[in-house]
């Protein structure tokens, strides 16, 4: 895949949800984005502002009031069997996915995705192993009921199922939503582990700014159904203040480096990692001994 | 979208429609559903139908969302006067063709059995889509009160129904989400035969039982929890209360069905 053409693109995506009636709500509008393969580009914005709206646009789900979105560069709305063929390249982890489970052992939830593309025998078997991996499932887990495992878990087999229809695309709602942080850190870990084995592009949402701050490229910043702020997060945290009105946390040493330059000290904005944090420090007390 | 079904969906405002306290309306539509049926002729019909459209325009309850109401019961109202007409024997021949016969009073019964129901069913919505389902549980928890002397458990009814209410659009988005989500892994509901299609229905139907399950098990704790123990002793938050313009609702009510017996008695 050619790293430079853009593989997901959404022009001026409108969406409006029960056009027509009393409950009539713009959720997202005039978006424009473009996502490039081996990306990891994380998507903020306070709870409301469109993120999951925006993120079932991009494998057909949600249909645009208006605007497009192009895969490839080809409308994914061209025609039915292409909507229904991209569901498969841009694979979709939906917030609480362990809420989605539904067969008798694990093994034949993950395989369910794949067999509904039509991948059987070997394949399938070898494609549900190699996701269980990625995930972090162990091979015993596999034969249990998704019904007995823990949420944790259960949220493990629900990702998997996804990757193993090896999308181009993996987008992901929220992955660690409701885990404790020993479980956020591992699917995290795991995530950023698929990115790089694969080169997919990976998308995720999540509305800790520490968390996509540490894993992501790019950070793209949603506020009341629009994108405020979209580069690498070097550049969106000089903004800090900004993001702080818009009811987003930012990491608290980027905080602690914004009140240290109030007090006049000549400190970069660009900081959001505590070791690039120290660095700095140590450079200045280098540079000027106190 | 499931969730854009407006079927009884109750459509907030502040018309005097909505004002009106909801056993006034519970009330009110017995009273209509009664005239309805006493009715007989053009007449009488026209009466109630100038009651329901009158009430109709009050409550500002656009048209359209009447007519969209009624479209599931298509295939039924269809049925009913295709019986209607065709087994209805009386008065003039019009037509016969065949085995088919049509005569004039079949004519006029299947066109009054359609008018009928559509009657029915727009006034049971215009119920629905003005009152909030809380305060209709209410209502009726309150005129059905007198039956607990029999020992009925009224109250324990109304919380089973204002329940099953509340949780209707829950279960509905939840619908939407496990959809969404199970068409994301390339599930098809649309092609295939009766019974492939059926067979694509558990992935969507384990999912909502188990959260059904779960979240009733939820709601019962919670309610234990904030000492729930029944009607008994419970007092209200909102009391209901009549006010005047209940008092005129009633009155408009009664000069429908005096206006309907009258005519009924005139024989039209
Ligand atoms: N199915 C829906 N029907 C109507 N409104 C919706 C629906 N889903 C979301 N919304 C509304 O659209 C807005 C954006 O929601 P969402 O995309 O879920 O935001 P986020 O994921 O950033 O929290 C919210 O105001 C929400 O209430
Ligand atoms: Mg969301």
């Amino acid at each position: 895949m050619d790293p430079t053409k853009p593989i997901l693109e959404v022009k001026d995506l409108t969406h409006v949800y029960s056009s027509g009636t009393p409950f009539e709500h713009v959720a997202v509008e005039h978006i424009d984005l473009s996502f490039y393969p081996g990306e990891l580009v994380g998507v903020i914005g306070h709870t409301g502002s469109g993120k999951s709206t925006l993120i079932q646009h991009l494998n057909g789900l949600l249909k645009p009031s208006s605007g497009k979105v192009l895969f490839k560069g080809e409308d994914i709305w061209k025609d039915k069997k292409f909507t229904h063929f991209i569901r498969s390249k841009v694979g979709l982890v939906f917030q609480y996915p362990e809420y989605q489970l539904f067969e008798e052992t694990c093994f034949k939830d993950i395989a369910f995705g794949p067999r509904n593309q039509g991948v059987s025998g070997d394949e399938l078997e070898a494609r549900v192993r190699r996701a269980a991996g990625f995930v972090g499932l162990k091979e015993e887990w596999l034969q249990k009921s998704p019904f007995d495992l823990s949420g944790g878990q259960k949220r493990r087999v629900a990702i998997a199922g996804v990757i193993a229809m090896e999308p181009d695309v993996l987008i992901l709602d929220e992955p660690t939503a409701g885990l404790d942080a020993a479980g956020r850190e591992s699917i995290l870990e795991n995530i950023k582990a698929y990115q790089q084995a694969q080169n997919a592009a990976v998308i995720m949402v999540s509305h800790s700014m520490e968390e996509v701050a540490r894993l992501c490229s790019r950070l793209i910043v949603m506020n009341h159904g629009s994108v405020a702020m979209d580069g690498v997060p070097a550049e969106v945290f000089t903004h800090s203040v900004e993001l702080t009105q818009m009811g987003l946390s930012v990491p608290q040493v980027t905080t602690v480096f914004r009140l240290l330059r109030e007090k006049g000290l000549a400190l970069p904005a660009d900081v959001y990692t505590v070791g690039y944090a120290v660095d700095r420090l140590l450079e200045r007390k280098e540079g000027r001994p106190c | 979208m499931l969730k854009d079904i407006t079927l009884g969906q109750f459509f907030p405002g502040r018309t005097v429609v909505h004002r009106l306290d909801p056993r006034t309306k519970l009330l009110l539509l017995v009273v209509y559903i009664v005239a309805l049926f006493l009715a007989k002729s053009f007449f009488s019909y026209g009466l109630v139908l100038i009651f329901l459209v009158g009430v109709t325009l009050l409550g500002r309850i656009p048209f359209k969302s009447m007519t969209k109401g009624l479209k599931p019961m298509l295939i039924f109202i269809i049925f009913t006067a295709v019986l209607n007409l065709f087994y209805t024997k009386g008065g003039k021949l019009l037509l016969d063709w065949w085995i088919f016969e049509i005569w004039s009073d079949g004519l006029e019964t299947a066109f009054f059995m359609v008018l009928r129901i559509m009657m029915l069913v727009c006034g049971t919505f215009l119920l629905t889509y003005t009152t909030s389902p809380i305060a209709l549980t209410d209502g009726l928890e309150r005129l059905l009160s007198p039956l607990k002397k029999l020992r009925v458990p009224v109250h324990e009814l109304a919380m089973m129904m204002s329940i099953a209410l509340r949780f209707i659009p829950t279960l509905i988005e939840e619908t939407d989400k496990i959809i969404s989500a199970q068409k994301a892994r390339g599930a098809d509901f649309e092609t295939g035969s009766l019974i492939r299609r059926a067979k694509a229905l558990i992935p969507i139907l384990v999912p909502l039982f188990v959260s059904a399950f779960r979240r009733a098990d939820e709601l019962a704790t919670a309610m234990e929890c904030r000492c729930y123990h029944g009607g008994e002793g419970r007092t209200r938050l909102k009391v209901l209360r009549f006010a005047s313009i209940d008092l005129i609702a009633f009155f408009v009510g009664g000069v429908l069905l005096a206006g309907v017996i009258v005519l009924r008695h005139f024989g039209l």
